[in-house]
């Protein structure tokens, strides 16, 4: 059961080859088999129980939405009322959350059933998921080796068949890299689409929610489910949801790549450039046509990410004060102390770098040079995907500049492992979505495309990536030892 | 651009962040470096470049000044550190 799609599920489902509480108890029973992952950081077994028995009872009354039934989890980084919502921090180590953050609540009326909360870098920030308080995710794939982050634990949930999919956030690439990394099917919506309410802030104007699976087509439906205006969440882009299933199997014959010759330059791993050449020519072979493209201020997107998201997550983070929910220090001398320590104790050194970084980037006599030098760069950048969209209907490439790297290699050089994120950053500045799509292997470890596309068109990207799923199976394949 | 040992504790006061004394080194280092990586923007000409802050430059919604959230105190206080009669305590501020 744990390998089936979503839709083949529903359909079991309804016609009663299995109930959701099987469903949910096989996956419940994997989750323990593969505990070594790390995967999770809770594990709701017994919400879970109550929220398949409650899915068995609504589908034997025929009263059925997108995925009930179906067993997921959500990335620590939604609040889940009455669950442990942690962030992968310290700080929130003793957070029960008060409220459902949009996500979750649209999720749990969809029928999903949530299996735990999956583990992650610490208030999303890293590449890695070696920042998490919780410890290191393994790779399936390789299990020396990250899975990538911050949503690593997502993407190894996925790829082990630990659940049917997953939820997961993306600020600088914390969907795409890690599904890049795992082979799996990573979707960062437009921002905007998805809300960002209950979703633990950490730059408010890049992060954004979207679906982890192990195809378009799981995508699709759990996109479906999340996606949507919010009132609750500011940002929140009031456009009508299409139908995501509807357009999966359009024909791509016509279809206009755009290959920024940045994307291929130095830094680029020889193995990584030949499976995304072959991924493109089996494009080329479905009728799409390839043209390059230029992105001339690609360079400046990972310096100016670290000045904007460390600022917004200096703001953010100051919430964390020990005075109202979280880790507060013992016996704190005066009120400066209670902040200094709560705080200092609470935060994992990424996470202070970042804040560090951004108080400085904020701070008086620093703001005009950094912050909104930064955020004209950004218009820049996003001023170049205008144009390149313009001429082509999306933009390929790779995810990583690499396949996954070891545990323990780069956390000890922040800037190394920043680089990292060359691919990614770029369009979290200009809001687009972006897809990470399985690949082929180098290695023995996976590779993951990227497919870039214009603001909402969310549908064509998952078009893209389903005719390509049609034809390849490298988002079927297993890791050894989860068959 | 360098930072030295004294401009990080100076950040760490204003960001309220205690850090170890053994690791202000460290951050030094790490932040010099990563503003080191900043001085490329310097390089490019941005005059008359509208900063961005929003991906489809959409301004703040506002909504009705009305009350929208039921009294939710006693749920939020139950995940307070330290909490009397319905208030927040923190140590003495006046004395």
């Amino acid at each position: 059961m744990h390998t089936k799609s979503i839709n083949v599920l529903a359909k079991g489902l309804r016609a009663g080859e299995f109930s959701s509480t099987e469903l949910t108890q096989a996956f419940l029973a994997r989750i323990k088999q593969h505990q070594s992952l790390n995967c999770f950081i809770s594990v709701t077994e017994d919400l879970a129980l109550q929220a398949s028995k409650q899915a068995d009872e609504r589908i034997a009354k025929g009263d059925i939405g997108l995925l009930t039934g179906i067993p997921i989890a959500q990335k620590d980084i939604f609040c889940t009322q009455g669950v442990k919502t942690s962030c992968g921090s310290k700080m929130l180590d003793n957070f029960v959350a008060p409220y459902d953050a949009t996500v979750v609540e649209k999720l749990n009326a969809a029928g999903a059933v949530m299996l735990g909360k999956l583990n992650m870098d610490e208030f999303a920030m890293g590449s890695s998921n070696e920042t998490s308080y919780y410890g290191a995710v393994k790779n399936p794939w390789q299990t020396d080796s990250v899975p990538g982050g911050s949503s690593g634990g997502s993407a190894a949930a996925v790829a082990a068949r630990l659940a049917v999919c997953a939820t997961g956030t993306d600020t600088g690439g914390s969907i795409r890299q890690p599904a890049a990394h795992c082979g799996i099917t990573g979707l960062k919506p437009t921002y905007g689409r998805v809300s960002r309410y209950g979703m633990i802030a950490y730059a408010s104007s890049l992060d954004q929610g979207g679906p982890m699976a192990r195809s378009a087509e799981d995508c699709a439906i759990l996109l479906q489910a999340m996606a949507g205006f919010d009132e609750k969440d500011s940002t929140s882009v009031d456009l009508p949801v299409p139908d995501y299933q509807a357009g999966l199997n359009a024909d791509l014959n016509g279809l206009k790549i755009g290959l920024p010759k940045e994307f291929f330059g130095d830094g680029l791993s020889n193995n990584v450039a030949a499976a995304i050449e072959l991924a493109i020519k089996e494009y080329q072979k479905l009728g799409a046509t390839v043209k390059e493209v230029s992105m001339p201020n690609l360079n400046l997107a990972i310096p100016a990410y670290y000045v904007i998201a460390p600022a917004e997550c200096s703001a953010n983070l100051s919430r964390f004060d020990g005075v109202r929910f979280g880790y507060r220090c013992t016996n704190p001398q005066d009120l400066t102390d209670l902040y200094t320590r709560s705080r200092g104790e609470g935060f994992g050194k990424e996470v202070k770098r970042r804040i560090l970084m951004g108080t400085y980037a904020l701070s008086a006599g620093y703001y005009d040079a950094y912050y909104i030098k930064a955020q004209k760069i950004r218009r820049l950048i996003s001023d170049d995907f205008r144009k390149a969209l313009s001429e082509v209907d999306v933009i390929m490439g790779p995810v990583t500049p690499s396949t996954a790297f070891g545990i323990g290699e780069k956390i000890g050089n922040p800037i190394e492992m920043y680089l990292s994120d060359i691919y990614t950053i770029a369009i979290n500045l200009a809001g687009l979505p972006a897809m990470s799509i399985p690949a082929g292997f180098a290695e023995g470890k996976p590779v993951g495309l990227q497919v870039i596309g214009n603001y909402f068109a969310e549908d064509r990207l998952l078009n893209i990536a389903h005719k390509y799923q049609q034809v390849t199976d490298w988002n079927q394949q297993i890791p050894k030892g989860f068959e | 651009m360098t930072l030295t040992a004294d401009e990080v504790k100076k950040i760490a006061y204003l960001a309220r962040l205690g850090i170890d004394q053994h690791d202000i080194e460290s951050y030094a280092h790490d932040l010099s470096g990563m503003l080191e990586l900043m001085t490329q923007m310097g390089a490019t000409n941005t005059d008359g470049v509208l900063p961005m802050a929003h991906p489809m430059d959409q301004t703040q919604r506002l909504r009705v000044d009305g009350v929208t959230e039921s009294d939710n105190r006693s749920n939020f206080q139950a995940i307070a550190p330290q909490v009397e009669a319905g208030l927040y305590l923190v140590p003495k501020v006046i004395e």
